[in-house]
């Protein structure tokens, strides 16, 4: 049965308290997840007062700047800053985004930061993304294709077909609309979640691919897919603004359509 | 519809089915002038009538049926406990249905 309760040992309790430098007019506060396995202690949260005169204005600044100056053994990941790698992908305010381009001047009052819902931690505001890794890889997200490619030129495409592929290629992997979906809470171990499914989409338009009906054959599944109860959480997480609810719509679509093709007199037996 | 596109296709129909049909019923509430239960014998002793109702339950029960069925497999992960679940959805949805059946057909054309 699902879980609706933490147990005993992921339940949250309160921490420290670090004030901002003497002297600090504008700050902010952050209470931030903690959690070392290494420690056999229950997750907590700290509280950091943060000077903003000598921080910048995303939430990313300022978790570097605890860090640096606060507390070093706050652990998170990061990397480039401006909304591209996916690496700074977390809770903040009870919505997943990334830190790095989520303004600190967005939220009110307390600055609330957990990191990414339902997946196992590893440090802090590390989550254990294996899983959300081996089931993009499930998807097979690369070409595939029988027919040589041409020789002296690269498979063409027109601008239409390139078009088709050009926003659900522009996700980023950062696990945001994954960690959002309650389905995916509840069954990530055998729904592939918003994520992957975006990405199978991007291959299953790609007009180079010719795996399509392969492609379709592993998706068609009760649970691969069909966990998708269109909540848009997805959609409404994603930080680069893709509509990964959409793209599973497309998906369930596109099987529909290949079913009624396969059975073109809506499943009867035809007459010999 | 046993595979999982004809399942996800069997929920859209019915509740295409269901949405036709509810507004049907509702639209014949509100036309009736009497809930007395002769005007209400003869209104579903009329084939239309009474076919249209027998429509409208087995949808309902067959629509709720499926969506149960995706509510014990979203939360039921244990194997037999999901097994159960499911029989036990089964069996009292096809119970629902014959009994709506036998109510309308007594209704319309009982003694």
């Amino acid at each position: 049965m699902a879980e609706f309760r933490l147990p005993p040992n992921s339940r949250v309790r309160k921490g420290k308290h670090v004030a901002a430098r003497e002297g600090a007019t504008n700050t902010r506060r952050f209470a931030v997840y903690r959690y070392d396995p290494d420690q056999g202690e229950n997750p907590r949260i700290d509280t950091y007062d943060v000077d903003m005169d000598s921080c910048g204005p995303m939430v990313l600044d300022a978790l570097i700047k605890i860090k640096n100056e606060m507390d070093p053994t706050l652990t998170f990941r990061r990397s480039c800053r401006e909304g591209i790698c996916g690496s700074c992908a977390m809770n903040i305010d009870g919505g997943n985004t990334l830190a790095c381009t989520r303004a600190v001047d967005a939220t009110h009052g307390e600055v609330r930061i957990y990191p990414l819902p339902h997946m196992p931690v590893v440090k802090d505001l590390v989550p254990d993304l294996s899983n959300f890794y081996a089931q993009y890889a499930s998807i097979k997200p690369w070409l595939q294709a029988s027919t040589p490619p041409p020789a002296y030129h690269e498979r063409l495409q027109s601008k239409a077909e390139q078009e088709k592929i050009d926003v659900p290629a522009a996700c980023i992997l950062c696990a945001c609309c994954s960690a959002s979906c309650p389905s995916y809470w509840w069954n990530s171990d055998r729904y592939l979640g918003p994520a992957a499914l975006l990405a199978a989409y991007r291959w299953l338009v790609d007009s180079r691919d010719e795996a399509r009906d392969e492609r379709l054959d592993a998706l068609d599944d009760s649970f691969k897919l069909y966990r998708c109860h269109t909540i848009m959480n997805c959609t409404q997480a994603c930080p680069k603004g893709l509509n990964p609810a959409k793209a599973i719509a497309e998906t369930k679509k596109m099987l529909v359509e290949r079913r009624q093709r396969s059975r073109p007199h809506g499943g009867l037996p035809q007459q010999p | 519809m046993s595979s999982p596109t004809g399942h996800f296709i069997a929920q859209r129909v019915t509740a295409v089915v269901l949405a036709v049909l509810g507004i049907w019923f509702a639209c014949s509430l509100i036309s009736f002038d009497s809930f007395e239960l002769n005007a209400v014998r003869s209104y579903v002793a009329q084939p239309l009538n009474g076919g249209l109702l027998a429509l409208l339950s087995m949808a309902m029960a067959y629509h709720s049926y499926l969506g149960v069925e995706v509510v014990i497999d979203d939360y039921v992960h244990a194997p037999r406990p999901n097994w159960m679940a499911l029989l036990l959805s089964r069996v009292a949805h096809l119970v629902l249905a014959l009994v709506s059946l036998h109510a309308i057909y007594q209704l319309g054309f009982g003694a």
